[in-house]
């Protein structure tokens, strides 16, 4: 029972690290995915907005997505969402505060790619090169170039091989204006953030307290009570299929016995252990059809309660007297606080 | 007894040095963040003071909140100063002190983010460029666009600045103002630190100590209450699923009409068995567990 109690101890104060390092690796693994990435701004008009934008936005949303995904209590929370209510009430407070810290742990690593992102300032150049303000940092009298050209060369500014536009802009001042503005941008997402961050963690003392107590109480409940009832499956399983496999060697051994008309000795009191592990298969054809019958026709899943004692004495050694199954009684002491 | 003992002084040590540990963790993230951080003065002069000045201070703040929100003490602060009286008196002393712990540790991180901008100087050159008075540098004085100059200092790869001496004369000034500012407010800050742990003992010792043992206290109730609300709620599971197999044992009783055959069989493996024994029992077990869970109760 101890070690029980420790294993789900260490589950229990595991679960939430363990979601906490997965958050974290997930954190590290967007910002090397960014810097794995190889950022190709297309230089033309139309295209650069769709990129930048795209690349700004679109693997935030995969990585929120992947977070809910890599996420375990995700169908704990569905299940105990769409459970007929049956004998048991459903609380609304519950769901609610399991879908929000799992909501809180996937918005961690699209934060960080859209903060690296605006950091860096790739996206934001690509993007908005084509809204540099050519009239306060540049030449705009420029003579000669319609609108559509203007536009076509700024958008060459992120791509400094095939820039051409000195004239009317140099690219170095394009490419600082532009990155300054994103840099700005990233640190005040990023301000935003832990400003919200601190605001939920601090006021929740502050509002709802006993509510929340009583939500992580039930919702680590239903995830432990999930957990001991796999366990005990798996403990009527393991059961069930000892029983039934032993049922039917014994069927094997009794058709044996039948068949060949031989009455077994009964066997010296030290070598009964072993024949009992040999469960009446002594020699090789008889092993061989055992395992022919095993896969040619498995045995239903259905255990018949042990024979009454026959006169071979094969089926199973001397049955104690049957009782009724007494019911029985738990002496589990727990606190009852809650 | 041992195990509890062992596990409170694990405890008692541990919820200190894991805050310290965060507290060092992030100076060091402070570091490798401007370390990696791509400083990119705009070199313009209505944009230049936005920049440096923002990038000195918008990044300690951050710092600092993540300091109060990754510090578990500051919530069992916030709890112990919002809760209702009931019949447990609130010391202010305690919250006082508790306030001081969290706010010295949440300091740390955006300290070392301003030392290090000061002591590297690329912020003040980037905000202050501009602010120079041109007649003191040669290659500035008496011309026109002394402010546009100027304010691309900061800037060594643009075509004007290259090469020229009175860029980097500016440069130089203003890098040494800026490391004098950030050794001094070091100085300043480790004087401080040494004169209060030292002074501390001089001043209201009895009352620290009072107040150190009640947070201590709080924190370690915290935990424990938090690691008996486990206990419980794995020893009231485990109440619920008995009965919950109890209750099928005994419906399929009533329903079939099997012999009372149900003796100690196969080496005590009918306790766990719980008489369900065969696929329709067990496929009704589990479509009963989906769809009619067992109430709250184990009365």
């Amino acid at each position: 029972m101890d070690k029980f109690r420790m294993i789900f101890q260490f589950f229990q104060s595991n679960q939430e690290s363990f979601m906490n390092g997965i958050c974290g690796i997930m954190a590290l693994a967007s910002t090397q995915m960014y810097s794995a990435f190889d950022f190709n701004c297309p230089c033309l008009p139309r295209y650069n907005l769709a990129y930048g934008l795209g690349i700004l936005l679109v693997p935030p949303f995969i990585l929120f997505l992947l977070g809910f995904v890599l996420n375990n209590n995700i169908s704990m929370l569905a299940e105990e969402w769409r459970r007929p209510q049956g004998q048991r009430g459903k609380d609304p407070a519950v769901l609610r505060y399991m879908f929000c810290s799992m909501a809180q742990r996937a918005m961690i690593a699209p934060a960080v790619w859209v903060s690296v992102t605006l950091l860096d300032g790739k996206c934001i150049t690509c993007a908005f090169c084509t809204s540099v303000p050519v009239e306060t940092l540049g030449n705009a009298s420029h003579p000669h170039l319609s609108q559509g050209e203007i536009q076509r060369v700024l958008a060459r500014i992120p791509c400094k091989e095939i820039y051409n536009g000195e004239q009317l802009i140099a690219n170095e001042v394009a490419i600082r204006y532009l990155r300054c503005i994103s840099q700005a941008l990233g640190w005040c997402f990023v301000l935003l953030m832990t400003t919200l961050a601190f605001l939920v963690r601090s006021l929740r003392p502050c509002f709802s307290q006993a509510a929340f107590l009583k939500s992580r109480y039930w919702s680590h409940y239903i995830d432990i009570e999930r957990k001991l009832f796999d366990e005990t499956c798996a403990e009527h399983a393991r059961s069930f299929a000892k029983v039934c496999i032993q049922q039917f060697f014994e069927g094997m051994s009794t058709d044996l016995v039948a068949a060949r008309c031989h009455l077994p000795r009964k066997a010296p009191a030290d070598a009964e252990e072993a024949a009992k592990k040999l469960l009446g298969i002594t020699d090789r054809g008889t092993m061989n059809m055992a395992l022919k019958s095993w896969h040619r026709c498995k045995p239903p899943l259905h255990l018949h309660p042990p024979a009454l004692p026959t006169g071979n004495g094969w089926a199973g050694e001397g049955q104690p007297p049957m009782q009724p199954s007494a019911p029985r009684r738990e002496t589990a002491a727990y606190y009852s606080w809650v | 007894m041992d195990r509890f003992r062992m596990i409170f002084q694990y405890f008692q040590s541990n919820s200190e040095s894991v805050m310290n540990g965060i507290c060092g963790l992030l100076a060091l993230a402070s570091v490798k963040m401007y370390t990696s951080f791509d400083f990119s003065c705009p070199c313009l002069p209505q944009y230049n003071m936005a920049y440096g000045l923002g990038i000195m201070f918008v990044p300690p703040v951050i710092l600092f909140l993540c300091g109060l929100i990754l510090n578990r003490q500051s919530l069992m602060m916030l709890e112990e100063w919002r809760r209702p009286q009931g019949r447990r008196k609130k010391d202010l002393a305690v919250i006082r002190y508790m306030c001081s712990s969290i706010m010295q540790r949440a300091m740390v991180a955006p300290v070392v983010w301003i030392i290090v901008t000061l002591l590297d100087g690329k912020c003040l050159i980037c905000a202050f460029s501009g602010s120079m008075d041109p007649e003191k540098f040669v290659g500035f004085a008496n011309v026109s666009t002394a402010q546009q100059l100027l304010a691309k200092v900061p800037c060594k790869d643009d075509e004007l600045m290259m090469n020229n001496t009175s860029r980097k004369a500016v440069s130089r000034y203003l890098r040494c103002w800026s490391q004098a500012l950030g050794w001094s407010i070091l100085l300043i800050l480790i004087i401080a630190a040494f004169l209060a742990r030292w002074l501390r003992p001089c001043f209201n010792q009895a009352t620290l100590l009072q107040a150190r043992h009640w947070s201590n206290y709080i924190d370690i109730e915290q935990k424990i209450f938090e690691e008996t609300c486990c206990e419980h709620s794995r020893l009231f599971a485990h109440k619920c699923i008995l009965h919950f197999f109890e209750s099928m044992r005994q419906e399929i009783k009533l329903h079939s009409c099997s012999l009372p055959g149900e003796g100690e069989g196969a080496a005590g493996e009918e306790h766990f068995l719980w008489g369900i024994t065969d696929q329709d029992q067990v496929n009704k077990l589990l479509k009963t567990w989906y769809y009619e869970k067992p109430p709250l109760d184990v009365s």
